[in-house]
C-alpha cells in the first residue's frame, strides 16, 4: 500500500483517473487521465468547458456515474475520517463501504435544485432520510438536526420550510435545502457541481458566500465543479483547469489567474469580457470547436484549437505533467516534456 | 385535500346527469321500442295481442309520450331505486342484475388486485435490469399476452383444465350452489371458481401495465433526484422503491379510471365463453332485443363506474403527488 501513501494535509488524490462509456456511436473517453489533489479544508475550483469532464469526474468519485466497472482505471485516494486511506476505484460501486462514505464523509451538490429533489417527498422527508441512512438516531431527533442544519444555510422559518415540497420553494431555497441535505452528516468533502449556474447572479452571490462561510465552519474541503471563472476566482484557493477529459494545468488561484500557462487557460481567461471594455469591442471566444467526443485528436487534445501549436510535437503525444513553480504543474510541450517519474510522485 | 375531494365529488352530480342523458338517448335511438317488437313476436307466432295490455304498459312507461317525459319518469324512477321492468325477463330490472353487478365487481376487482400484484413488480425489474435476460423474457410474455385475446386464454385453460384433470372451470360457482341462497359455503365454492376468469380477465391488463410500469421507470430512472439519493448513501433497493417507483406510479394510478370499467365490459366476450353470470352477457342480449330498460341499466352503471374509477384515480393522485395537490 506504498503507492497509497499521502502527505497527512491531503484529503483526496486523484491520479491518472479515467472512464468512460459505451455509447451506440462509439466509445467516449469522458475521463482521460485526469490528476489532481485536495488538501484538507481548501476550495479546489475545477473549470472547464461542457463536456470536458468535470461532471464525471465528481460523479466516479462518488462511485455514481453509472460507468462500467472495466471502463475505470487510476486511483482516486480518499482519506476517510477514521484515517484509513482507501483507493475508492477499487470498493464495489453499490456496497456497504462506498455508500457508508457517500453523504457522511463526501457529499454532492448538484446544478439543478429543482429536478435533485424528489418532486413527491418533503426536503425535510428527504433530509432526514440522509441523516438516517448514516446515523442511528430518532425521527424526532433527526428532524431536530435537520432544522438546525436549515437554519444554518439561512433559510427563514426553517419549521415551517421543512415540511415543503420542492415545488414550493424558490430556486435559491432550494439549494440552500440542497446543502442542508448535503452537510446535514458533516462530510469532509463536498462536490459542488455547477451549484450556482441555474441561479439568478444575486442568488448566486449568496450562495457561493454560503458555501465559502459553511466550509470554514465545518472545516470541510469542497471541490467547485463550473464553467464560470469569476465562482472560481471568488470561492477557490486551487484551481485545476480540464479539457477534454485531463487536467492540463493546475495552480493556487493567485498563480493562475495571474499568470497562466497553458494555451487553454490564456484562452479562457481571454474569454472573460472585461468591465471598462468599449461598446463594439470584439469577444474574444476560445477558437474552434471542442473535437466530437468520438473523435479525440492523438497527442495533445487542445492542438486542433491551439494558437502556440508546435507542428510535429503536439499532434505525436501528450506531454506530462511539468513543475513551472511551487504548487503550479501544466501538461504542455511549450513548458517541457513533463517532470521525471519519481519527482511526479514526490 | 380535503376540499379537493369534495370539489371532485361535486363534480360527479353534473357528471352522472349527463351521462344519464346520453345513456337514455342512445337506448332510444333504435327504430322502435320492446313493445313493437313484443307484438311483432306474438303475432309472428299467431298468437292474439291483448290491446288493453298493450296499452296499459304503454301507458306505464309513457312509451308514445314525448322523449324527455320517458326520460323524466326513467330518472324518477332509477332515483327510487327503480330502474324498470326487463320486457324480456318480465322482472323488475334490480332484480336481475342486482347479484350480477355485484359479482362482477367482486371479479373484476380481483382481476384488478391480480393486475396490480403481477404486473408492478415484474415492470420494476424490466425497467431495473432492461436488457437483461429477465427483460426480454418478460416482454416476450407481455407482448404475446397483448396480442392474444382474452377469450382464447379462455378456451385454452377450460380445454386445459379439462383434459388434464377432468375439471369444468366455467361459471363461477359449483351447480350445487348456482341458485343456492348465500352462504359461508357458497362464497368459498365462489372464491375457489373466482380465480381462473380473473386470471384470464387479468392477463391482458397484466401484460399492457407492464410495459407502461417499465417505460414510466424508465423515464424516472435517468432523473436527478436518483442520482441524489445515490449520492446520500441509500442501497439500491430502497432507493428505486422509494424514488423512482414512486413517481411512476402517477401515470399508473391515473389508468385506474378506465381499467375498472374496461375490467367490467371487456369481460363480455370471456363471460360468455366461461359462462360466467356476471352482466356482460346480459348487456348482450338485452342489446339485441332492445330491453331498453335492462340495457339502460347496465350502461348506466357501467358508466358510473367509469366515474367512480375516475374519482378514485384523482384522489389518489393527489394523495400520491403533492404537485397537484397544492395548486
Amino acid at each position: 500500500m506504498t503507492d497509497q501513501a499521502m502527505p497527512a494535509d491531503m484529503l483526496l488524490d486523484v491520479r491518472d483517473l479515467r472512464t468512460g462509456f459505451a455509447l451506440r456511436e462509439g466509445y467516449v473517453r469522458a475521463v482521460d487521465g485526469a490528476s489532481f489533489h485536495v488538501r484538507r479544508g481548501e476550495t479546489i475550483g475545477v473549470v472547464g468547458e461542457s463536456g470536458c469532464g468535470k461532471s464525471i469526474t465528481a460523479r466516479t468519485i462518488l462511485r455514481i456515474a453509472g460507468t462500467s466497472d472495466d471502463s475505470l482505471a487510476g486511483k482516486v485516494i480518499f482519506r476517510r475520517s477514521s484515517g484509513e486511506v482507501t483507493d475508492l476505484l477499487e470498493l464495489p460501486h453499490s456496497g456497504r463501504e462506498i455508500r457508508r462514505i457517500r453523504g457522511a464523509e463526501i457529499a454532492m451538490i448538484f446544478q439543478e435544485p429543482m429536478t435533485a429533489f424528489s418532486p413527491v417527498h418533503t426536503i425535510g422527508n428527504q433530509i432526514i432520510e440522509a441523516i438516517r441512512l448514516h446515523q442511528s438516531i430518532s425521527k424526532e431527533e433527526a428532524r431536530t438536526a435537520a432544522v438546525d442544519m436549515l437554519r444554518r444555510v439561512e433559510m427563514s422559518s426553517a419549521e415551517k420550510r421543512i415540511d415543503a415540497y420542492p415545488h414550493q420553494l424558490s430556486g435559491g431555497m432550494r439549494q440552500r435545502a440542497m446543502i442542508a441535505m448535503a452537510l446535514v452528516c458533516r462530510p469532509q468533502l463536498l462536490l459542488a457541481d455547477e451549484p450556482t449556474t441555474a441561479l439568478d447572479v444575486t442568488t448566486q452571490a449568496q450562495i457561493l458566500g454560503l458555501i465559502r462561510q459553511l466550509k470554514d465552519d465545518l472545516g470541510m474541503s469542497v471541490m467547485m465543479i463550473t464553467h464560470d471563472l469569476g465562482v472560481v476566482a471568488e470561492t477557490a484557493q486551487t484551481v485545476a483547469v480540464m479539457y477534454l477529459g485531463k487536467v492540463v494545468e493546475m495552480a493556487d488561484v493567485k498563480s493562475l489567474f495571474r499568470d497562466p500557462k497553458h494555451p487553454y487557460t490564456r484562452a479562457l481567461l481571454a474569454s472573460i469580457p472585461k468591465l471598462g471594455r468599449r461598446a463594439g469591442e470584439p469577444l474574444h471566444p476560445v477558437k474552434g470547436m471542442v473535437p466530437s467526443p468520438f473523435n479525440r485528436p492523438i497527442g495533445c487534445p487542445f492542438h486542433t484549437r491551439c494558437p502556440s501549436a508546435m507542428p510535429g510535437i503536439c499532434e505525436k503525444s501528450m506531454p506530462g505533467k511539468t513543475t513551472v513553480a511551487g504548487g503550479h504543474t501544466v501538461s504542455c510541450f511549450l513548458f517541457g516534456e513533463g517532470d521525471k517519474a519519481e519527482e511526479q510522485s514526490a | 385535500m380535503a376540499g379537493y375531494v369534495l370539489q371532485r365529488l361535486l363534480l360527479v352530480i353534473p357528471t352522472v346527469f349527463v351521462i344519464s342523458i346520453i345513456t337514455f338517448v342512445i337506448i332510444q335511438l333504435p327504430p322502435g321500442d320492446f313493445l313493437t317488437s313484443y307484438i311483432a313476436t306474438l303475432e309472428s307466432g299467431g298468437q292474439v295481442v291483448d290491446q288493453a295490455q298493450i296499452d296499459a304498459l304503454r301507458a306505464q312507461y309513457g312509451l308514445g309520450e314525448p322523449v324527455y317525459v320517458q326520460y323524466w319518469k326513467w330518472v324518477v324512477g332509477v332515483l327510487s331505486g327503480d330502474f324498470g321492468h326487463s320486457f324480456q325477463w318480465k322482472r323488475p330490472v334490480v332484480d336481475l342484475i342486482g347479484e350480477r353487478m355485484a359479482l362482477t365487481i367482486a371479479l373484476s376487482v380481483a382481476s384488478l388486485l391480480l393486475v396490480w400484484a403481477i404486473s408492478l413488480p415484474i415492470g420494476i425489474y424490466s425497467a431495473v435490469r432492461q436488457y437483461s435476460p429477465g427483460d426480454y423474457f418478460f416482454t416476450f410474455i407481455s407482448f404475446v399476452g397483448l396480442g392474444v385475446p382474452n377469450f382464447l386464454f379462455a378456451l385454452v385453460l377450460m380445454w386445459w383444465a379439462y383434459s388434464q384433470f377432468g375439471m369444468s372451470v366455467g361459471g363461477l360457482f359449483s351447480p350445487q350452489y348456482a341458485d343456492a341462497p348465500w352462504s359461508l359455503a357458497k362464497v368459498l365454492d365462489f372464491l375457489s371458481h373466482l380465480w381462473i376468469p380473473a386470471a384470464v380477465l387479468a392477463i391482458g391488463g397484466i401484460a399492457g401495465l407492464i410495459r407502461i410500469m417499465r417505460a414510466n421507470l424508465l423515464d424516472e430512472l435517468p432523473k436527478l433526484y436518483v442520482t441524489t439519493a445515490r449520492a446520500k448513501g441509500m442501497g439500491e433497493t430502497s432507493l428505486v422503491l422509494k424514488y423512482p417507483v414512486r413517481v411512476a406510479l402517477n401515470p399508473f394510478v391515473s389508468t385506474i379510471g378506465w381499467t375498472l370499467p374496461g375490467l367490467v365490459s371487456g369481460s363480455i366476450i370471456v363471460s360468455v365463453v366461461l359462462n360466467l353470470p356476471t352482466t356482460g352477457p346480459m348487456l348482450l342480449t338485452a342489446l339485441q332485443s332492445q330491453d331498453m330498460y335492462l340495457a339502460g341499466a347496465i350502461l348506466l352503471m357501467l358508466s358510473i363506474l367509469t366515474v367512480i374509477g375516475t374519482l378514485i384515480s384523482d384522489v389518489l393522485l393527489a394523495w400520491l403527488d403533492p404537485r397537484i395537490r397544492f395548486n
